[in-house]
This record gives C-alpha cells, structure tokens and sequence, in this order.
C-alpha cells in the first residue's frame, strides 16, 4: 500500500511538472515527503496515526492564543499544524499534551513526538536532545515601561546600569549576562507573568524578550510600554534560532527538519509570520 | 570489696558480645546484598548510560559549581537574618499570647489570628504578595525585593516558632510561676528569669528543627526575581540541558544541613537524657 501510494504520489508529481504549469513547483514540494518515505503509516510516533506535539503550560501570545495550542491560533501552533501536515497528519490526528521544561529536557521516554515552545538551538542542548532545522529566527529585545530611565536608550551601553529581567532558563537571559553585561544582577523570573509583573511594579527597569513577545507585550498586555530596542546576537552565534525539540536520537528528527525545510523554501513560515508575528520588523537595533 | 563478676555474669557477657558481632555481620551482609542489587539494577538498566550522562557529568558539575556557590552567598545571608528575625518575632508572639488580663485582650487576639493566619497561608503566595504587591505601591522607600522577599520568610516562619515558643511556655509547671510571684518577682522577671529559660531549653529541638527547614526555603524568595542556589542551578540546566547543577546544588544544601541536623539530634538526646534521668542532672 505505501509502495503504491508513492507511485501514485511520483507519477502525479511528473505529471504535474510535465504539464509545466506556473504553480508545479508548489505541488511538487507538497508531495515531497513521500518521496523522502516520510508518511504518517511509516513513522514510529508514540501513538500510532497520531503526532503528538509538547509544549508548556501556560504558553503566551503571539506563539499561542488564548494558552490553546489545540486551536491552530498563534505562530507556532500554526507551525505545528503545517508540519504535522507535511509529514501527513491532517489536523484531526494531532494531540496536544502539556510539558514542564524540565520534563521537556530530561533523559527517559518523552510524552510528545515534537515540543514547541520557543527553544533556541544551541551547541550545548544538541548534546541532550535532538532539534529540527530553525522555524523561525529570533532576535531578543528590550522593552520597558514608558516612564522608565532606559525608554530612550539608543545603545547597549546605555542599558548598563539598568535592573534588567528576564525569564529562567531563556536565551533571553543570555543576552542579558552574555551581551548588555550590566551593573546590576539581572532578575530571573520564573515564567513572563511574573517577569512582566516585576517591570509593571518597577522592579526592572527592562525585561528582555524575544522580538515577536516584545510587540505582543508592548501592544496588548504592559500599559504604557516601549519597544527600547533589538539585541545583536549571542557571542558566538551568527543567527538564533527556534527549533522544534525531539528526543535525542528520535527516528522522527530527519523527516520533521525536511518538513520544516519545505514550509521554509515553499513559503509557508514566511507566511505564518506574516499572519501572527505582524510588525515584528523596525525596532530600532542597539549596538 | 572490688567486683568479682560471677562465672554466670562471664558468660552471659560473652553470649551478649557474640550475639552483638553476629548482629553487625547479619546487617554488613545484608546492606551488601542490598545495596548490590540496586547498583545492578539501576546501572544495568538500557537508560543507565544517557541517565549518568544528565546528572552525573564531571564537566557539567565543575563548570556549573562557581555560579552555584555565588548563589549560595544569598541563601547564608537569608538564613541568618531570616532565623534570628523569625526567632524574635516568634518569641515576642508567643509572650504576648500568654499575657493574662482582659486589658490586654485586643494583642492576644492579633496574636492569635496572626498565627492562625500564616501557618495556614503558603509561603509563596506570602512571597508573591510582599515581592509582587509591595513594590507596585511605589512608595519612595520600597526596600529591595530580596529584603521584603525575608520579611515574608520571618513572617511565615514566626508563626510556627511562636506555637512551639508557646508550648514551652505553657509546659512550665504553673507551681513555678506561683511560686516566683510569691517570692516578690514581676511578671515580666518571672518570664525572663524563670519561667523563658526552662521554656526555651524543652523546644529548642523543636526550633533547630524548624532552623533545618528555613534552611531550605529560604531559596523560595527565588520567585522575585532574585538568584540563590537553586535558581542558580536551574539556569545552568537550562544553558545546558543537563541536570548535574541540580545534583551539585542537592548535595551542597544536605552538607550544610548536616551539622544543624546533628546538633538537633545532639540536643534532643541530652534534653531526653536529662528529663528522663530524673533529678540527676
């Protein structure tokens, strides 16, 4: 039957070509992962016909809507759903399921085929678990409130003084000891509610964010907040990067990174970024 | 006359010490049995390799232990000042629950609802509160969040010492204090001179080991913002995936523990030896 189905998928695909028609490419590329062997009825995921994808609890805008990843509403559940499409699970056989960090990295069987939950890829996590190819690029951003000593800083060196925030166990927080290096010990919270809640009382001066979370908090959730400005890289790090997590070694790694390379090449991330991380271009970089 | 033990005594010592060193042997022999059935079940299990690689890894343990003990700077102050600020206020709350009278009716109530209160109250929401709620009042002298963060520790933490302060108290047999009114004292040197020192002498196992489990959560003032130990050694998990930090941090805290433990354990075997030696102390 899968023998088939890829002959059928094959033929369909020349045809398609051969017919030289403008949008053949696309069509092309959708059919792509049965030619890699990449279809739902061959790979090994924990409930069989069924992708189950990971992810924290509460998960924030604009990544998530409403903390339901199960809507196919915010960047990432919609990146969720456009692999799972790739690799041949309509949205009906998706579950979601609900994963502290901690379990999302620790050794043992994991209870999700994919995590998504803004994991930055780095050299280090490689050694423990396995990422897909980067979703999405990132960049860490300063915000603070309007009334703030640091809301018109134009330079890194202008945020050293500051009492800056950030999220525990974030790049976020990186970029904080690792590039704006400040005066003061930065604050480490345990989840953006309570770091968001540190800036609004005037415990920070700033909280560092990713750029997308920035616009979301500065738009609709922090009253009287700015975008400060964009962060150069880690040192070290040409491009961070959000990949999906796997376990270390997981059959699935190859077919979901070639998924992710497709909704890249074809589009479709641009597109989904487009939709939900809107604005996300034209703060100001700090340098 | 010198002691002469009897041939009979002779032989029972030696059947006791025979009896002892089979006991030691039986219970060598049987930790042995144990303890290499959980090695060989534990590192001969198929997760054994990648498990040791998390939590067991040299490099991650020496690269991660500077960043730990400069949390644990902020977890020694806290225990300081959080101990001897939870033993005041508790030793004050605990006098002004025993004061007698009905003048005095409005503190003994605060007291009261006081301990009441903060025993039933979570130390974190306490802390989410005085952290959290605090600051956003913006009045000009906010004290910094790790301050308010050991208020909200000697707060929750003096309303258990108060209870235990208040047994003690209440465990001097009255006789004592009648007997010290009679002899012309003041109320306020009956306590202080007869009734606080028995008092504080029958709990203080029961304060170390409250001081045991201060120790511990102190780390909880991590919440606002601030990076002890622990928080310390969730960051460099989280740098890199693997969990050593956490073991590091583990082992360091049962190290500090364990002189307080001792001494506890010291102090209620003397306690007990002297309560039950009946009068020969």
């Amino acid at each position: 039957m899968p023998r088939a189905r890829f002959a059928l998928a094959v033929g369909s695909a020349a045809l398609l070509a051969l017919a030289g028609c403008g949008t053949a490419a696309d069509k092309k590329s959708d059919t792509k992962p049965d030619a890699f062997g990449c279809t739902a009825d061959k790979l090994p995921t924990l409930a069989k016909g069924k992708l189950t994808f990971g992810t924290d609890n509460p998960v924030y805008g604009p990544w998530f809507v409403d903390n339901k990843p199960e809507s196919g509403q915010g960047f990432e559940s919609a990146v969720a759903y456009a692999v799972a499409d790739k690799l041949g699970f309509p949205k009906d056989q998706v579950v979601w399921t609900r994963v502290t960090f901690n379990a999302a990295i620790a050794p043992g069987p994991k209870a999700y085929d994919i995590d998504i939950n803004e994991f930055s890829i780095t050299e280090d996590r490689k050694k423990a678990v396995d990422f897909s190819t980067g979703y999405y690029d990132v960049k860490q951003t300063v915000i603070a409130l309007k009334s703030s000593k640091i809301a018109g800083a134009t330079s890194i060196a202008a945020l050293k003084g500051a009492k800056l925030g950030a999220q525990v166990g974030t790049t976020s927080y990186k970029a904080i000891t690792d590039v704006i290096k400040p005066t003061d010990k930065p604050g480490v919270y345990n989840n953006n509610d309570d770091a968001k809640a540190a800036l609004a009382n005037g415990t920070l001066d700033g909280l560092v964010v990713d750029l997308p979370t920035a616009f979301y908090m500065t738009g609709a959730e922090i009253k009287d907040s700015v975008i400060v400005g964009q962060l150069p890289p880690l040192p070290g790090v040409q491009q961070e990067q959000f990949g999906l997590v796997l376990d270390k070694g997981s059959k699935l790694t190859g077919c979901v990174s070639q998924a992710v390379d497709q909704l890249r090449s074809n589009g479709k991330l641009a597109e989904l970024a487009k939709q939900w991380l809107a604005g996300a271009d034209g703060a100001r970089e700090l340098s | 006359m010198t002691y002469q033990p009897s041939e009979l005594q002779l032989e029972r010592v030696a059947y006791k010490r025979s009896r002892a060193v089979r006991s030691v042997l039986i219970a060598a022999a049987s930790t042995a049995v144990l303890g290499t059935v959980l090695v060989v079940a534990v590192t001969g299990s198929p997760g054994w390799q990648k498990v040791k690689e998390t939590f067991l890894d040299l490099d991650t343990a020496r690269s991660s232990l500077p960043a730990i003990l400069d949390g644990l700077v902020l977890n020694l102050w806290l225990l300081l000042f959080c101990a001897l600020g939870a033993l005041a206020l508790g030793l004050l709350v605990a006098v002004v629950k025993t004061l007698r009278g009905a003048v005095f009716f409005p503190v003994r109530a605060l007291a009261t609802a006081y301990t009441y209160g903060f025993r039933g109250m979570p130390l974190i929401i306490v802390l989410y509160v005085l952290c959290y709620g605090v600051p956003g009042l913006r009045f000009s002298w906010t004290p910094p969040v790790v301050v308010l963060g050991g208020i909200a520790i000697v707060v929750t933490y003096a309303a258990y010492i108060a209870e235990v302060f208040r047994a003690g108290i209440e465990s001097v047999h009255p006789s004592q204090r009648a007997a010290a009114r009679s002899l012309g004292l003041t109320y306020w040197q009956t306590m202080r001179h007869i009734v606080l020192p028995q008092a504080v002498r029958r709990v203080t196992p029961a304060l170390l080991n409250d001081l045991v489990a201060l120790q511990k959560d102190v780390g909880l003032v991590s919440i606002a913002g601030v990076i002890d130990a622990v928080r310390a050694a969730q960051i460099e998990v989280a740098t890199s995936y693997n969990f050593t930090p956490y073991i590091i941090a583990g082992l360091i805290f049962v190290l500090l523990a364990i002189p307080l433990i001792a001494v506890t354990d010291w102090v209620t075997l003397r306690a007990a030896r002297r309560q039950s030696a009946g009068g020969t102390s």
